[in-house]
């Protein structure tokens, strides 16, 4: 392969810059010295325009998602990972298999090319674990303050692995209602960064590729109806969204449901609810009630799915509610929020 | 959290609720006001009154300051951070509330105001800090337990020099909004109050026996957590069932007669009252908030800045004003959970999570929510689509 | 009202500082308003700032009460007819 001769980028102290967005020799340099080394494969490596993939044997899954989180950096992952396994689940829930990425990233002018370096690293880090090559991707440089250091936006193809439709408008009155582990992991992660509070043990992001435990509940429970990953808004938001598509209501129960006891705490202390906080590594699934411990078993034989738990049921409602019984015997809605959270102060 | 979640038991709250059932006169019906947006929204949260016989009626009363802050004192803010160019903070509650010209400090920060959030009042003073060529004011709302934490900043500030940082003032009592609900129409009907938890850590249970002796009504103060709550409500029975009228206190692990006598110190050297003040939904009182002292005058925005209160009247179809007094209940609003709801609140009672009406909607509405007027029938789930 | 939790008070600031512990959640708060807290005490924090200390011994003894009280068959001593 015909070699540019590049002096090393300045990995260390040297920082983004226009020429770097601008499609000559410095962008060919930060994808030389810093992309392709991180990320590279057959497909990134041939250095076209796009990469040209196998036929796909079955139908065809592509899922889209843009990462703009702040901070860069958190406690089990870093906007890298996030980008990588956000999409990659996106794909897994709709019953496929990830086969390929793509990642376009929009640059701030200033970025520490040691932070750009690492973000990369933890992708491809992500991506080989995950057997998903990032195949094809695209770089732009943006003025300093036009950019919150990096947004990565991740776009995955994956193949339907068998003759399943899940989709959120499946679920049936008497479905039970499953999550893969505790909630509010990630949110809560962030939150702690931002909030400057200082932790026994960090609150870890959950954030993994879930596409291998997927394919595991769906092996054993071949009729899932509804698969999808709780992320903006936590479960809240994810189940009010399936009642709605659905047509029907939900009652959880509130004492079933996993959360870390530093998560409980950061939520009290901020004024805040686990079940509104993301998640970036968990599932929600609903299955016929007969399938519930098969489900959570399945869940639970696999390391990211070790706190499974059946956490409810659905119901008849044609006012699409999402009711919960407290831990104390009375009764709640579970709504989805209006807008940020917004700490509860007074 | 074991003094968060031994209060949580489930167990227990039944075993209580089987207490309050036995305690409760079946021919009597009880309306029970509390005051505290924490009980407001620890009743909704927890689904309290599903443990409760339904004779027992527990009102929402003006416990939220956000709820009972005039909209007049949020366009104060405003043009603050509009027309005059100060860093205007504020907790987060606040910064939804709807006010006049379609505006909210929220909306005013996207037109251009340099609006911040903050979780403390030394929050804006570390901030008044870190841009001293800017001016910095704080909004400070919230009953006795919110008003020794701006006392603190506002001494720090001083101790300090930090010249460009002022606050405006919106303190208010809790003792004076209860006299207000029993003296105003319907007042009568209420049977007792439990009496908010953190006020009463600073006021101390001493602070309500003028309120129960005037008014004849029982005064119990309770804690936070649910069990405290229910625990209160059996109390203030068996004082209504005897016909007694006494401030008593549940929540004696962090309230004494006297309060905290330290942080009442400190916020009687820096403010005073003002000999009125208006109260969204209960109107003008007297002697029921306060103002910085004339020593303070340098800190105190509303002399620093020329922005005049002017009074503004509720939206026409808004029952804030009946539902913080506990005289309608949210659901008995025209407009709410229509035009009115968390995502697009027309009134303050649905923008902070303690207004009644937030509470409702996000918590409760399920128990009044009508079903959908369409008769098709629900989606039905799909068939494996043809391959 | 409003938001407030209890906390265990892990390490003092001084002067008037401290750090306070929530099930393995540091927060640090202003002391500025509650006198004599020690290392080992239980606070309700507000704001950032500690309001009160809690009394254990009341808290225990409330909790030891209301597990009388929800004994099915423990008198109420109420007076309803």
């Amino acid at each position: 392969m015909h070699r540019i001769p590049n002096p090393p980028l300045d990995l260390a102290h040297g920082r983004v810059d226009m020429s770097h967005g601008a499609g000559g020799r410095a962008m060919h340099q930060l994808l030389q010295q810093l992309f392709l080394p991180a990320l590279g494969n057959p497909w990134l490596l041939q250095g076209d325009d796009g990469a040209r993939l196998p036929e796909a044997n079955g139908r065809l899954v592509m899922a889209t998602d843009a990462h703009v989180v702040s901070p860069l950096f958190f406690p089990g992952g870093d906007i890298g990972s996030l980008a990588v396994h956000g999409t990659l689940n996106d794909v897994a829930v709709m019953g496929a298999r990830p086969l390929y990425l793509a990642a376009s990233f929009v640059l701030e002018e200033g970025l520490p090319l040691a932070d750009l370096a690492r973000i990369v690293r933890s992708m491809g880090d992500a991506a080989k674990a995950a057997g998903v090559p990032v195949v094809t991707g695209d770089t732009k440089v943006v003025e300093r303050g036009k950019a919150d250091g990096v947004f990565i936006t991740t776009t995955g193809v994956g193949v339907m692995t068998g003759p399943l439709y899940l989709g959120g408008a499946n679920a049936q009155p008497g479905d039970a209602v499953i999550i893969s582990g505790t909630l509010g992991d990630h949110g809560a992660a962030i939150l702690s960064v931002r909030e400057g509070l200082a932790l026994d043990s960090p609150i870890v992001s959950d954030s993994a590729a879930l596409h291998g435990l997927i394919a595991d509940l769906l092996a054993a429970v071949p009729t899932t109806r509804v698969l999808r990953d709780p992320t903006r808004g936590g479960l809240a938001a994810t189940l009010n969204e399936i009642a709605h598509q659905s047509g029907v209501g939900m009652v959880l129960d509130e004492a079933a449901l996993p959360v870390r006891p530093a998560v409980a705490a950061l939520c009290e202390l901020l004024g805040l609810d686990p079940l509104n906080l993301a998640c970036e590594g968990r599932v929600v699934a609903i299955c016929p009630a007969e399938e519930a411990d098969t489900a959570v078993a399945a869940l639970r034989a696999h390391p990211l799915g070790r706190d499974a738990a059946h956490i409810g049921s659905v119901a008849a409602d044609a006012r699409c509610f999402v009711q919960m019984r407290t831990r104390l015997g009375g009764q709640r809605m579970v709504d989805w929020l209006a807008g940020d959270a917004l700490p509860r102060i007074c | 959290m074991r003094y968060i979640d031994a209060f949580r038991d489930g167990e227990l709250a039944r075993g209580l609720a089987t207490a309050i059932a036995r305690d409760a006169d079946p021919a009597r019906h009880y309306r029970l006001m509390e005051f505290c947006g924490g009980h407001t929204h620890a009743i909704s949260r927890f689904g309290i009154a599903d443990l409760l016989p339904s004779h027992i009626e527990l009102i929402h009363g003006p416990g939220c300051p956000v709820c009972v802050l005039p909209v007049g004192r949020i366009d104060q803010a405003i043009r603050l951070a509009l027309d005059h160019g100060v860093m205007l903070c504020s907790y987060g509650d606040t910064l939804r509330v709807p006010a006049s010209d379609k505006l909210s400090l929220l909306r005013a920060r996207a037109q251009g105001a340099d609006v911040r959030m903050v979780t403390s009042p030394l929050g804006a003073l570390a901030l008044a800090r870190q841009h001293p060529d800017r001016q910095v004011v704080f909004l400070a709302i919230g009953f006795e337990t919110t008003t020794p934490p701006t006392a603190v900043a506002l001494q720090q500030a001083r101790a300090l020099g930090v010249g460009n940082f002022s606050v405006l003032c919106n303190h208010v009592l809790t003792p004076a909004a209860m006299q207000a609900i029993l003296t105003a129409e319907g007042g009568t009907r209420i049977d007792g109050f439990i009496g908010p938890a953190h006020v009463s850590t600073v006021i101390g249970s001493a602070a309500y026996e003028p309120v129960a002796r005037e008014h004849g009504k029982p005064i119990v103060i309770a804690g936070f957590e649910p069990l405290d709550v229910m625990r209160a409500i059996q109390m203030l029975l068996q004082q209504i069932n005897t016909g007694r009228a006494e401030v008593d206190n549940e929540f004696t692990r962090a309230v004494g007669p006297q309060g905290n006598t330290k942080a009442r110190a400190l916020v009687d050297e820096v403010f005073e009252l003002r000999d009125s003040f208006e109260w969204r939904g209960l109107g003008t009182l007297p002697h029921s908030a306060l103002r910085l002292r004339p020593a303070w005058a340098a800190f105190d925005a509303e002399q620093r800045f020329a922005a005049p209160y002017q009074p503004v009247p509720d939206h026409k179809a808004c029952e804030c004003a009946a539902i913080v007094r506990g005289e309608k209940r949210p659901e008995q609003c025209r407009i709410f959970g229509t035009a009115c709801t968390p995502d697009h609140p027309v009134g303050s009672c649905m923008v902070s999570s303690e207004g009644a009406c937030a509470a409702h909607y996000s918590y409760g509405r399920f128990r009044t929510a009508p079903a959908p007027h369409s008769t098709d029938s629900p989606h039905a789930p799909h068939s494996q689509p043809a391959a | 009202m409003c938001l407030a939790v209890p906390a265990l008070v892990v390490e003092l600031l001084p002067p008037d500082e401290a750090i306070v512990d929530l099930d393995g959640v540091r927060q640090r708060i202003s002391l500025a308003l509650v006198d004599g807290v020690a290392v080992g005490d239980h606070v309700i924090v507000h704001v950032g700032f500690a309001l009160q200390k809690l009394d254990v011994d009341e808290a225990e003894a409330t909790l030891a009460l209301l597990r009388e009280l929800a004994q099915t068959d423990a008198p109420t001593g109420s007076a309803a007819p």
